[in-house]
């Protein structure tokens, strides 16, 4: 055959990354979620999903639209329970401990577990610094050494050298792809263990796509990524593990999870197949 | 080498000077054919010359356009008259009123109004005699005490309707919109039973300004509830995200967003109160000499000098009570100029 085979062509991708990357130090805290389940009102979203997202490791959730992807990272960090007809079933264990026992303290389970959404969405009234430090107001940390912190954090975000010299003009200044690289900047200085980015890239060019997933790269040596994304390169370039979820117009179940180059190369079910080919979805 | 040459930036979507030519013809056309109509036919008097005017100028615009291209540019062409007449209609009677309130007031204008009561000037007393500055202390206070009750017990109400989402939040927005209609006689009326009456208070500014909180609430919760349903769910939900509690996110992330509106929120609760007469009839008793003290004795505030001196009706006190008015407009202007020059400097949505 002539025909240059998808499949292969993607799992090169991902075979050539897990090669390149070795056996990296593991670092950070493993989030592990048992048996979850998730409703809007009557409607069922999740359907027994369990996932066991190993510490310092990219872990990437592909599946058409609607199949539950969004609301299953939400509930990771007890955001799903702002929809006032969201419900839900299952254990989150962060450190051993289910998030969602009663007694626990919330904000304090949200500081260790970040977040990235689809839309950039820095502060409109904070300048580029406040933005970077509003972490620490939000949640009342006291940290001795604000300007090192505020480097370090822009730094990692890859974003630096390009508003090093403008750190109080506002944020809505910058453009899309710098906001969205802010906005990682932001959950970085309160040093989560845990960074959940739903489709972080979506609205970005390609050359900011790229930025960002340098940024991941270099991120996971110290922390546990989540990230959702409709883009099947981006799964294969940035994450060690991949989960596929799918709905067959009912509740979205995860099909496999594996490494993504087992996931790109030699997926076990026909339908991972099928989609990380782009014969549908 | 070869030279770039740079063309010269234009604006083609722009109207050049030929092509204005014919509508400005056909506007001078227009005005001469109304004229020729209101001077040869029975129709006469101003009101009937802007009627007409009207008529030709819909007529001729939507002739011109539809010569010049099609149906659609000719209905095109009126509905832009139509909205022109109604912008002017807006604007005509704000104007008139302006220009007569300016014309009337400037004559009495003088420092000296600011610097003298009507403690021991009588009414037929040249202008040069006595002043105002009993009513605008009044109408400081009742404005600034009013707006310390209901600026935060409006926007407490309004984050209650769009962050908290209580039970009670139907409930609450339908008397706030009830509240919204009280007649200001009423909110006086009940400052007067309840305080005054029941509690055994005198009259003072701090009673009328009571009353006045009770028109300026629903506004101010309304107007700021408007503003904060429209700061993006995103922005909360990062705040909540990174581990800030409720309170700490609505702090520091949905009001700094929605600052501007909520100033708008509070000029329109003072806009809404400032030439109140009603009330304060009730509640503050009126006064010809300066009272200073906020909270004992008859005080007076501007709308309630212009009621009582076009009440004496002596032509020098029709003069005072329209340099009244002319004070009243300018001190709302700087209150509302301040609040608007206090806001700009920081903050951006």
């Amino acid at each position: 055959m002539s025909q240059a085979n998808p499949v292969h062509s993607l799992a090169n991708v991902a075979a050539a990354h897990s090669a390149s990357k070795g056996d990296h130090h593991i670092a950070g805290t493993g989030i592990e979620a048992k048996n979850i389940h998730a409703w809007f009102g009557d409607k069922h979203v999740i359907d027994d999903v369990s996932i066991d997202f190993f510490p310092g490791t990219v872990t990437a959730l592909i599946g058409p639209s609607g199949c539950g992807k969004s609301t299953f990272i939400r509930i990771l960090n007890r955001m799903h329970e702002f929809i006032p007809t969201a419900a839900m079933a299952g254990e989150v264990l962060l450190e051993g401990k289910d998030i969602y026992q009663s007694g626990t303290d919330v904000t304090k389970i949200r500081l260790g577990i970040g977040m990235v959404f689809q839309k950039p969405n820095p502060f409109p009234s904070m300048t580029i610094k406040e933005n970077v430090l509003s972490g620490l107001k939000l949640a009342q940390l006291k940290v001795s050494n604000q300007s090192e912190l505020l480097e370090s954090c822009l730094v990692r975000a890859g974003l630096w050298n390009e508003v090093k010299d403008r750190l109080n003009e506002y944020g809505g200044a910058l453009s899309g792809g710098q906001q969205q690289r802010l906005c990682i900047a932001r959950s970085l200085a309160v040093s989560p263990q845990v960074l959940l980015m739903d489709e972080p890239c979506s609205a970005l060019d390609p050359g900011s796509t790229l930025r960002i997933e340098e940024t991941i790269r270099e991120l996971s040596a110290s922390m546990t990524i989540i990230i959702v994304t409709h883009n099947m390169q981006q799964a294969a370039r940035v994450s060690d593990r991949t989960g596929f979820f799918l709905s067959d117009g009912g509740p979205g179940r995860l099909i496999e999870c594996s490494s993504t180059s087992e996931i790109f190369s030699n997926p076990k079910d026909k339908r991972t197949e099928d989609y990380v080919t782009g014969r549908f979805g | 080498m070869s030279t770039v040459t740079i063309p010269r930036p234009s604006k083609p979507w722009g109207v050049n000077f030929k092509q204005a030519i014919p509508d400005v013809v056909a506007a001078f056309a227009t005005l001469l054919i109304t004229y020729a109509i209101v001077a040869y036919t029975p129709l006469k008097g101003k009101l009937a010359f802007v009627i007409v005017l009207f008529l030709v100028a819909v007529i001729a615009s939507a002739a011109i356009s539809g010569i010049r291209r099609d149906r659609k540019a000719a209905l095109n062409s009126i509905s832009t008259v139509m909205i022109y007449v109604a912008g002017m209609f807006v604007i005509f009677p704000l104007g008139s009123i302006l220009y007569e309130i300016i014309r009337r007031g400037i004559g009495g204008l003088s420092l000296g109004m600011f610097s003298t009561d009507m403690a021991v000037t009588a009414s037929d007393a040249p202008l040069s005699e006595g002043g105002l500055i009993h009513a605008v202390v009044g109408t400081f206070y009742i404005v600034i005490i009013a707006s310390l009750i209901s600026v935060p017990i409006g926007i407490l109400t309004a984050l209650y309707l769009t962050e908290i989402k209580g039970k009670a939040a139907g409930t609450i927005r339908f008397f706030v919109q009830a509240m919204s209609g009280i007649p200001s006689i009423v909110a006086g009326l009940f400052i007067y039973a309840v305080w005054m009456i029941a509690l055994g208070n005198q009259y003072s500014a701090a009673a009328g300004a009571m009353a006045l909180a009770i028109l300026m609430i629903p506004t101010v919760a309304r107007t700021s509830e408007e503003v904060l349903k429209l700061i993006p769910s995103d922005l909360r939900e990062a705040g909540l995200a990174m581990g800030g509690t409720q309170w700490r996110t609505v702090a520091m992330i949905v009001i700094p967003a929605a600052q501007s509106g909520l100033i708008t929120a509070v000029i329109l609760g003072v806009a809404r109160v400032a030439g109140e007469t009603a009330p304060l009839l009730l509640t503050m008793g009126g006064a010809d000499a300066l009272n200073l003290n906020p909270f004992a004795g008859n005080s007076s505030a501007i709308p309630f000098y212009v009621w009582k001196n076009f009440l004496l009706g002596t032509e020098t006190a029709i003069d005072r009570a329209w340099s009244g008015v002319l004070v009243l407009m300018i001190i709302v202007l700087f209150f509302f100029s301040l609040t608007r020059f206090l806001s700009g400097r920081k903050g951006r949505f």
